[in-house]
């Protein structure tokens, strides 16, 4: 196993040489924001909130799925990359209905923290209000289209480490939503094991345990990091 | 010449209200009616929400009573699962709207109109509010605020939050009360009760100076409607509904609330966004009934509390004639204060609600719940029907504000009639029309009165529709 080492916002860093610029970061503390990024599945950069400057390129890059080079001096913070992590919340916010006051997330929502992290205190984007549709079929669990930032966590979460591919994703842009099998209802999809790992995964209130009252739905999302250490240490004898 | 109908842009947010008084050819008051200038919409944006939502979303209807909405509405929940909640989760919403009715009856009754009451109708408005009367008699202030926190923090202590706090759910509630909060509850007890008995003396001290006031603040016969138990105790919670007429006797008794529907029809009058409910088998208007801490009083044979029966006996003995004026709503309310602060003892002792038995889990077992309860100003149904998934598909609220609109109207029409002469009105006299509305303790003026004035039009219109003159204030 390779070292590299690197710089993080001024400070010298010695990380993996498969490890990801996030992943480095974080382990030397500096917590750079992301909300598709989730420990224990593939990074996507789908978010785009990770997005940090690179010294020598004016080229921003996604620290969840940029490995480490040695050398590299990386800025995680910047009045720049602070304005554009605001204007991808705020358009988060305005192309769905997110209603914290009444949501099952409330409190515990990393999109809502993130607002909060980032000083979001309005919205400067027309809200789209979409007519989107919640599915509860699902005997357990329920999906609210309203609250989806199509993070992707839950389609990996399912693929990944379920290894049940019920979560996929329909349609492009600020039509893309996501479905369960052949974009049925949930309630009758012949893949879904009931396992909850994409209730875990979700970092908003879009997936949510039924039932579940305002500020209620709280989760275990290092359970999936969990999952995926014992796995790959064998720590199960099956 | 102004046109007939004004609706300034500050009136439509909640709690504005317009009044609208008309003069006849001789200059005198034909008839006067309250404007609730204000549109939700509640009802329609809740389809295609599960109804397990339902309670966090509707609770949001109003900051002062949530709690109400939060009852009225889980309980339309438990009747879509179809159970029977655990007896801890009764008591313990129980102890929840207990401490909602205290806040919200020390509220009106401290921070609202203790200023008419103990300063005068005619005092001048820019001291006529809670620090006008902390001014005059500071202990009173004092104690009412801190009585309204007693409410609050019983909210607080169950819920985790005093103003919306989600904790009621379709089943139960989300948790028990620990030890230590029931400690504190207990020590605040006695405090609660002698600022309510202080302020009913102050009551009854006063009362006499308004007789006026009680002549003209909706003395007219009308029916009451409201929740009693079945051996005829105050209820707040459960129990099933009365319709009694003003000398008390029994019109309609032991009603199932999921029937309400085939009792109270509703008309919607093109003046105001507030429906009018009335009896249906008096039909419209006729069927005018009055509902709230009054209505509760008039319909039960016993308030269930040594104190509180106490206070009830002397409230008899007024005499329905008398006892039928809405002025009489404050009195009510206190009476009822001293009910719930009563219960609320009993229930802090209760070991029931420590029991680790307070929610029950099922899925839908019926497509259609009515929800009712007893909120501070009255009788609340919450009426959901659902698919075989639990999605909204219609939602029908009846609040109790609304089922007084009737009787607020005709209440400001007989205020405006008795002191409006040669069409002039006075400050005094637009008190009077403010204060026969707050006599009901409306929700539409919870959030802004608190400083002393409801943000209030009155239009003076001749008969051709013309507004003659108009006084408008802003909150």
């Amino acid at each position: 196993m390779a070292i590299k080492t690197l710089t993080i916002d001024g400070q010298l860093v010695s990380a993996r040489e498969e490890d990801t610029i996030l992943v480095a970061a974080r382990e030397a503390g500096v917590n750079i924001p992301a909300l598709c990024y989730v420990d224990g599945l593939t990074p996507v950069g789908a978010c785009r909130l990770c997005l940090v400057e690179q010294q020598g390129t004016n080229r921003l890059q996604a620290a969840c799925a940029t490995k480490v080079q040695e050398g590299m001096e990386i800025v995680t913070n910047s009045p720049r990359l602070h304005e554009y992590r605001k204007m991808i919340l705020e358009l988060l916010f305005a192309e769905r209905n997110h209603i914290c006051a009444v949501c099952v997330a409330n409190n515990h929502c990393e999109l809502q923290d993130m607002a909060v992290r980032h000083g979001m205190d309005h919205v400067r984007f027309e809200y789209l209000y979409p007519q989107l549709s919640v599915d509860v079929s699902h005997e357990q669990f329920g999906i609210d289209h309203n609250r989806c930032i199509l993070c992707t966590r839950c389609v990996r979460a399912c693929h990944e480490i379920e290894g049940a591919h019920t979560w996929d994703v329909s349609g492009r842009g600020v039509r893309a939503r996501v479905i369960t099998d052949m974009n049925q209802p949930w309630g009758d999809s012949d893949t879904c094991t009931s396992c909850g790992k994409c209730v875990q995964a979700c970092p908003t209130g879009a997936i949510f345990r039924q039932g579940s009252t305002v500020a209620e739905m709280e989760r275990d999302r290092s359970m999936l990091q969990f999952l995926v250490n014992a796995r790959e240490k064998k720590q199960w004898n099956v | 010449m102004t046109k007939r109908i004004v609706i300034d842009p500050v009136t439509r947010i909640e709690g504005h209200a317009k009044i609208t008084v008309y003069l006849n050819d001789q200059n005198e008051v034909s008839d006067a009616r309250f404007h609730v200038a204000e549109f939700r919409g509640f009802e329609k944006f809740c389809e295609g929400r599960p109804y397990t939502e339902m309670a966090g979303i509707t609770s949001r209807v109003c900051g002062i009573c949530p709690v109400s909405h939060l009852i009225a509405s889980v309980k339309a929940g438990d009747a879509i699962m179809a159970v029977d909640i655990p007896p801890a989760a009764e008591k313990l919403r129980r102890l929840m709207n207990l401490g909602q009715i205290v806040q919200s009856h020390a509220l009106s009754f401290f921070h609202l109109s203790s200023p008419d009451l103990l300063l005068g109708f005619d005092s001048p408005p820019e001291k006529r509010h809670i620090f006008g009367v902390a001014g005059v008699d500071p202990k009173l202030a004092r104690s009412g605020i801190r009585l309204r926190q007693f409410g609050q923090e019983i909210i607080e202590a169950l819920g985790g939050q005093k103003i919306h706090p989600a904790w009621t759910t379709p089943g139960g509630v989300r948790g028990p009360l620990d030890e230590d909060e029931c400690k504190r509850l207990r020590g605040w007890i006695d405090e609660a009760m002698s600022t309510t008995q202080a302020a009913i003396t102050l009551f009854k001290s006063l009362v006499g100076k308004y007789q006026e006031e009680v002549n003209s603040f909706g003395t007219f016969k009308s029916l009451f409607m409201g929740l009693v138990a079945d051996d005829g105790t105050w209820e707040n919670y459960g129990g099933r509904l009365r319709f009694v007429d003003q000398d008390r006797k029994i019109v309609a008794d032991k009603i199932d609330p999921a029937d309400y529907q085939e009792y109270i029809g509703e008309v919607v009058e093109p003046y105001s966004y507030l429906k009018s409910p009335y009896y249906k088998p008096l039909g419209y208007p006729d069927g005018i009934y009055r509902v709230g801490p009054l209505a509760r009083l008039k319909l039960c044979e016993q308030m269930g509390t040594p104190l509180a029966d106490k206070e009830l006996a002397e409230f008899r003995n007024l005499g329905e004639e008398l006892t039928t004026s809405s002025f009489y709503y404050h009195y009510a309310r206190l009476v009822e204060v001293i009910a719930c602060i009563e219960r609320v003892a009993q229930l802090v002792d209760d070991p029931d609600i420590r029991s680790p038995d307070f929610r029950a889990y099922a899925g839908v077992n019926r497509l259609e719940g009515v929800g009712c309860s007893e909120a501070p100003r009255g009788t609340l149904f919450h009426h959901y029907h659902v698919d075989r998934d639990g999605i909204i598909q219609k939602v029908d609220l009846l609040i109790a504000t609304g089922q007084n609109n009737l009787a607020m109207n005709r209440t400001v029409a007989q205020i405006a009639k008795h002191f409006i002469r040669n069409g002039k009105a006075t400050d005094g006299i637009l008190n009077r029309l403010e204060a026969g509305v707050r006599a009901y303790d409306p929700c539409l003026s919870c959030s802004t009165h608190a400083v002393g004035m409801m943000p209030l039009i009155v239009d003076l219109v001749d008969p051709s529709g013309n507004v003659v003159r108009q006084w408008k204030r802003d909150g």
